[in-house]
């Protein structure tokens, strides 16, 4: 063995390290691939060895192969080995080889399970830091499962270094195996008040991720978070809180009015960017989910807008492309506020760093107005022309289009100019958008009237000119423009000015090179140009010109009959032998325009693309419903119902509806004016003879050739549009003059001093702008009650919505984590058992030393069913106490968890204790474990009826139990006494209501009262309101706004025989006297017949002890906090008392709050602490058949009425 | 996985190696690294590029920021770190990264801590006798150091890692 060591070793001088071999690959150039191969032989001998450091220097190597792209998984199961060594060194060369090569489908993972929830579990915590490391990166759903609550149990690890890798890992834990979010998460919530700011860091990140995906969930969360923001420095932790915060406001705005305040402190103070930055994001965010109208907010967005114009005028790029990207997400809401700095922003066009100069164009998109676009489209083309690359230069095409056809071409007041940008954009060579183009000329084209005329004649040029042909190799080039062209021209042929010419154009030989679907659109609209040619010539009865058309035609569709495309050969030829028979007719003299104009009467109107989507689905139209019983055999006929509907999609596109002519039109326009004229906003025009034009319909009023010889209607060399920004200019200068005369006429109407608004601005605002043309966007037509739009549905695969757990209902028993179960503890003893000895431990001190030896034994036990206990306690939803010190001694053992001794207590004690002791507890163990109801209706009468329920309603059962715990934060195993808190409110046939009050230390003033209201009935509870009348010293708190007679709604409805919980928080003054409130529920019960409005009165009572908070105290602390003398002390003895000490104990600490400090024989000292910082300090006796009760506290008042409180509990004992 | 992994290095070093100093640190993400959520953030130092792939949870800077630390912290750990001390030591500078981001999430943007982390480790490895109990061989003059060597070089930890390789290389 020693021999075969120490051959091993020497071996070992001649394998190269990972050094050798990155060496020996640098070396090896030129024939990599095959000194590698080599090397991999080496380490396939060297994993052959048994020496195992051999083996984690062959793994080490691989780790690196890996790296480089070679596939290592051969390896995995050595990998494996090198894992499971005993050394820290080659245990880490292991976990590191498997976090780069192990994923999901590596079959051998699931050897590691044992090996990693050992070195989990091992004394030294980088075996576990690694273990940690190495499992976030291939954990797998069975791992997840497996190890969740080891992992757990390192959460509450004394080190920080693992506490904060435990506490990140479980974020994959969670995303694996969802089901392990609910019982981890109270302790995950605990660790973001952790000492340690690096743990803290990690809980704030799990959180955040979390959040990120389901927020809703998390906004119970908001008041913590709140209060980290407000006292971490750690900036990381800052902006990860920050960051959450955006993603929370959008679902509660109150809480963004609270975070306005600071939010704008920080931006004020900060000196990091990162942190400002993320600041201006989230009061971004803030902003836009509030509704606007809050005056004082535009403080917050110019804050933002000046901060973000900083970042943008910041030299460094980065700065400058966040502050662009924040100013975008503004301008979704505030497009003023961002429009002043239009010139930084174009300035940002002019950047040379491309993804600045895209930020920059998607803010213009949102900064155009009226009054800019052209201004603006202007600066864009100059950047077109200059743009090097096609990438960017496509970008700046779509953006132009996008700009102006934004909300149905709201800011476009003149579509010559328009057109005019379109046809100028064809110039662009080698674009991949000339679809896009030939969209918008259609669009246009189609849905603004006024426009075809002037569309058709630039179309028509298009079609004669000949570079657009000349493209046609490039798929989607710019060719496709032409495609709009020739339809343009033949669908609205009666505006072509030459229509001859245009025809000729269209049937040159040159066109059958391009793209046969364009080819397709030439042969339809020829003949449509051709129908119209034919009956202008008929109507100057010019039959000869007639017949040279039809020759014309004749000779030259010819050419497309023979085309490859299947569409243009059919149409071509159907067309020719038409013309042909047309040919015949006109030789013999009949008139035949009507009859081919005929083929294409009507108009087209365009229809919204989800038109047919919308259509309502007729009432008792079942589409899923068979219309025929269905076949025996299912035959492949899935194909056919959709083709049918195809079908029919296509011909309702077609479908031709009746013209709005122009008698309606001015109908329309007839009405707008009324409406104006009865606005008190709009500038009425009144009769006046040099202005008349301006109302006249149609086109006459285009300014077009309002020839001004001195701009020149085409300078050379200079897009043509740029006339139409001056002829623009003039346009409006007129219309303003003409205003400013109207206002003139009317101020002198109405001098009577009418309220107007002072509109004599010089400058002119988005409205005053009239358009050029009469602007008739036809909207695209939409079925009869289209139905509002429908939301996308969510991605079923997302693998988030796995994690979309509601965390405030309390747990269930089927929630629990897979507890590993070992093998000494097949005693299955309920780990609240367990507990028990550390209680005896303290109080028996002699005694406990006989048992020493048994002890030991059984210490083993204890350490691992340690995670269990954690489990319970994870389980507790009260507000974690603060955490225990990290050694911990015997007699503070049971500190961490003073509610699992209070649920200890009442469990039966385990078997270290002796004699009659033990007896006693072995009957009550039986007792509870038999018949759970007989005892727990010992315990509270009140609790009666719940129970009679429980049997019957299984699902009921589990609701009360749960009951206990989450007050209590017992545990849910534990078979015992469902011991409530929960006490009757009020009652009727409709509801039950109980109740709870719940006091928290973090607030002095406020107490929670959860109320579960349970439906009693069979009919539907629902706008359940709850309301109290305040007395001076108790108020319930009201949402914000309400008056103090309001009632708070429920936020729930109650189907039959469902229960829920309900939390109203009251705020109180003085807790040293009980409080009892009146108040009323209010309902509506739905059922069958119908609905009645009903009530139920309730009086609410707060005692002293729901003001008392469960407080760990320590002896030592104990002793001096009695030595201090500033204590007033009363005491009370009850009388009759048959009750085990140990289970009068626990009811102590259950219903008045307080925890054990120190338990001798029949003696226990207690505590508890007041929301309001009062201590309470009991010492127990035990006599015969009577307990007596000292008490001391800081109150005189308030200790008296506890102990009266305590009275009429110890009296029922 | 691996062929996806060396693809998905490859792009992203061409898409960050032909970008001008002077230019932002943020690429948007492509189909290559998972959508639209995704962000290359990166860091050029003298012939290293340090790129981070992270989602729209982390903050830009903040990842700035942290890329730095980290740098800085193989500088501390490498003592003068240069090129070749990556190039010779990738898992030392995993382990380093380890105690950075650890499965794809930042685990530690404190300095003073990594470090400390790291040298606690060290010792341990020390005490063991660590990988090379052989006698230690003599370094030979590295020849041929050529630079080109940089698309290995490239540091791609992903922060949140929703892309499932992403995580598996540096």
């Amino acid at each position: 063995m020693a021999l075969k060591m120490v051959k091993g070793s020497i071996d070992r001088m001649f394998d190269k390290n990972l050094q050798d071999l990155v060496r020996g690959i640098r070396n090896h150039k030129e024939d990599e691939a095959k000194y590698i191969s080599q090397c991999i032989d080496e380490i396939k001998q060297e994993l052959k060895q048994d020496n195992i450091a051999v083996k984690a220097n062959a793994v080490c190597k691989l780790t690196y192969l890996q790296m480089l792209g070679y596939d290592i998984s051969w390896a995995a199961f050595n990998i494996i080995e090198v894992m499971s060594a005993s050394k820290f060194t080659f245990k880490r060369i292991g976990y590191l080889a498997a976090s780069q090569c192990f994923h999901e489908g590596t079959d051998v993972i699931m050897l590691t399970t044992n090996q990693i929830r050992k070195d989990l579990s091992s004394p030294s915590q980088y075996d576990t830091g690694v273990a940690l490391t190495g499992l976030s990166c291939f954990v797998t759903p069975d791992l997840a499962r497996d190890l969740a609550n080891d992992i757990m149990t390192l959460m509450s690890h004394t080190k920080p270094y693992i506490r904060k890798k435990a506490v990140l890992i479980m974020y994959k834990v969670f995303l694996k195996y969802p089901e392990s979010l609910r019982p981890a998460f109270p302790r995950l919530k605990e660790k973001l008040e952790d000492p340690d700011p690096g743990v803290q860091s990690a809980a704030v990140n799990v959180i955040c991720e979390l959040a990120r995906r389901n927020p809703k969930n998390y906004l119970s969360l908001a008041p913590l978070f709140f209060k980290l923001m407000t006292s971490s420095t750690n900036n990381w932790v800052l902006i990860k809180i920050i960051k959450l915060f955006g993603a929370l406001t959008p679902l509660e705005p109150r809480l963004g009015k609270k975070l306005i305040e600071p939010l704008t402190n920080l931006i004020h103070s900060t000196s990091a960017m990162s942190l400002l930055y993320e600041c201006v994001n989230t009061v971004i965010a803030v902003l836009i989910s509030l509704s606007s109208g809050m005056p004082n907010h535009s403080a917050s967005i110019q804050l933002c807008v000046q901060k973000l114009r900083i970042l943008i005028e910041d030299s460094d790029q980065n700065l400058k492309y966040l502050g662009l990207l924040a100013m975008s997400k503004i301008l979704r809401t505030h497009p003023k506020s961002v429009q002043s700095h239009k010139d930084l922003i174009l300035q940002c066009l002019d950047d040379k760093d491309e993804s600045i100069r895209l930020r920059a164009l998607d803010l213009l998109y949102g900064m155009v107005s009226k009054k800019n676009l052209m201004e603006i489209v202007k600066r864009l083309m100059t950047h077109v022309d200059k743009a090097e690359g096609t990438t960017y230069r496509d970008e700046l095409l779509t953006k132009i289009i996008d700009i102006c056809s934004q909300s149905n071409y709201q800011y476009i007041t003149n579509f010559e100019w328009y057109i005019s940008i379109l046809v100028e954009l064809t110039r662009l060579e080698g674009t991949r958008h000339g679809h896009l183009i030939a969209a918008q000329m259609l669009d246009v084209a189609i849905r603004v009237k006024a426009i075809r005329k002037f569309a058709v004649s630039q179309m028509s040029a298009l079609l004669d000119s000949a570079h657009l042909v000349a493209s046609s190799t490039q798929r989607n080039g710019i060719c496709e423009v032409l495609y709009a062209a020739a339809w343009i021209c033949g669908e609205f042929s009666e505006h072509l000015q030459e229509p001859h010419q245009t025809l000729e154009a269209m049937l040159r030989p040159k066109v059958t090179t391009l793209p046969g679907h364009i080819q397709a659109v030439y042969v339809q609209n020829v003949v449509k140009l051709y129908a119209s040619i034919l009956q202008q010539q008929e109507q100057a009865a010019e039959a000869e010109a007639a017949q040279e058309v039809t020759q014309l035609m004749v000779e030259r569709l010819p050419q497309f009959v023979q085309s490859a495309d299947l569409e243009v050969q059919e149409r071509a030829s159907c067309i020719l032998q038409l013309v042909k028979h047309v040919q015949k007719l006109q030789a013999k003299g009949v008139p035949v325009a009507e009859e081919v104009s005929a083929l294409f009467a009507g108009e087209l109107n365009p229809v919204a693309p989800k038109a047919q989507k919308k259509v309502p689905v007729p009432e008792g139209l079942d589409l899923d419903a068979w219309i025929n019983e269905p076949p025996s055999d299912s035959e492949s006929e899935d194909e056919k119902p959709k083709a049918i509907f195809h079908d029919e999609e296509q011909r309702q596109a077609r479908h031709r509806h009746p013209e709005v002519d122009e008698e309606e039109l001015a109908r329309r326009r007839e009405a707008r004016k009324q409406e104006q004229a009865n606005n008190p906003f709009y500038i009425k025009s009144s009769p006046s003879p040099q202005k008349r034009y301006q109302d006249a319909p149609g086109v006459e009023h285009i300014p077009v050739v309002q020839i001004d010889l001195s701009v020149p209607l085409k300078v050379p060399g200079m897009p043509m549009s740029e006339q139409y920004v001056k002829l623009e200019e003039e346009r409006r200068h007129r219309q303003r003059l003409e205003k400013d005369k109207k206002k003139r006429r009317k101020k002198e109407k109405e001098k009577k001093g009418r309220h107007r608004r002072h509109s004599s601005l010089p400058t002119e605002s988005d409205e005053d702008i009239a358009p050029a043309q009469q602007v008739d966007i036809v909207t695209e037509e939409m079925p009869e009650n289209a139905l509002p739009s429908d939301e996308d549905d969510k991605d079923p695969n997302d693998p988030y919505r796995a994690l979309d757990i509601d965390l405030d209902k309390p747990l269930a028993d089927s929630e629990k984590l897979p507890v590993q179960k070992h093998r000494n503890a097949e005693t299955l003893k309920s780990p609240e058992k367990e507990d028990v000895p550390v209680v005896e431990k303290k109080s028996k001190k002699p005694k406990k030393k006989e048992k020493k030896h048994k002890e030991k034994e059984r210490e083993k036990e204890k350490k691992k069913e340690k995670g269990k206990k954690d489990l319970d306690f994870w389980l507790s939803t009260t507000p974690p106490p603060a955490p225990a010190p990290a050694p911990i001694p015997p007699t503070v053992r049971a500190a961490p968890g003073p509610l699992e001794l209070s649920v200890s207590a009442v469990t039966a004690p385990e078997d270290t204790c002796e004699g009659p002791r033990r007896e006693e507890a072995e009957d009550e163990d039986d007792d509870t474990e038999r018949d759970p109801e007989r005892k727990s209706s010992r315990h509270k009468k009140k609790h009666k009826k719940e129970k009679e329920e429980r049997t019957k309603d299984k699902k009921k059962v589990k609701k009360k139990q749960r009951e206990p715990e989450e007050e209590n934060g017992a545990a849910e195993e534990e078979p015992v006494p469902p011991m409530s808190s929960y006490c009757l409110l009020a009652e009727n046939s409709y509801i039950k209501m109980t109740y709870d009050v719940q006091a928290s230390l973090q607030k002095d003033s406020q107490v929670t009262v959860s109320v579960i209201l349970e439906n009693q009935s069979s009919s539907f509870l629902k706008n359940m309101e709850l309301n109290v009348l305040d007395s001076l010293n108790t108020k319930m708190a009201r949402p914000e706004g309400s008056s103090v007679h309001d009632g708070v709604p429920v936020p729930f409805q109650l189907p039959p025989g469902v229960s829920n919980e309900a939390q109203f928080v009251f705020t109180i003054q003085s807790i040293i006297m009980a409080q009892k409130l009146k108040g009323t529920l209010s309902f509506i019960a739905k059922d069958a017949d119908g609905a009645t409005h009903e009530k139920l009165d309730f009086r609410l009572h707060f005692s002293c002890s729901s003001y008392l908070v469960t407080t760990p105290c320590y002896s030592d602390a104990f002793a001096k906090l009695l030595e201090s003398g500033d204590l007033s002390m009363s005491s009370i003895k009850v009388d009759g008392i048959s009750m085990s000490f140990q289970n009068l104990l626990a009811k102590i600490c259950f219903h008045h709050h307080f925890s054990v400090v120190e338990r001798v024989d029949s003696c226990a000292s207690m505590y508890s602490r007041s929301v309001q910082g009062h201590h309470v300090c009991l010492l127990v006796k035990k006599g015969e058949h009577s307990v007596s009760v000292d008490g001391k506290c800081s109150d005189s008042t308030l200790l008296s009425n506890l102990l009266e409180e305590m009275k009429a509990t110890l009296a029922q004992c | 996985p691996e062929e996806i992994q060396q693809q998905i290095v490859r792009e992203t070093f061409h898409l960050v190696l032909k970008r001008d100093d002077n230019i932002c640190n943020f690429l948007e993400g492509g189909s290559l690294i998972g959508g639209s959520d995704y962000k290359l953030i990166y860091r050029h130092y003298a012939t290293l590029y340090f790129v981070f792939c992270v989602d729209s949870s982390e903050s830009e800077l903040g990842i700035l920021d942290l890329i730095q630390v980290f740098v800085e912290t193989l500088d501390k750990c490498f003592e003068n770190v240069c090129e070749l001390d990556l190039i010779f030591h990738m898992d030392k500078v995993h382990y380093i990264l380890q105690e950075v981001v650890m499965g794809g999430m930042v685990l530690e943007t404190n300095m003073n801590e990594i470090v400390a982390q790291m040298e606690a480790q060290s010792r341990l490895e020390k005490s063991e006798g660590g990988l090379s109990a052989a006698p230690a061989r003599a370094v030979s003059a590295v020849k041929n150091i050529n630079l080109p060597e940089i698309p290995r070089n490239i540091n791609i930890g992903d922060l949140n890692i929703k892309v499932p390789n992403l995580s598996q290389f540096v």
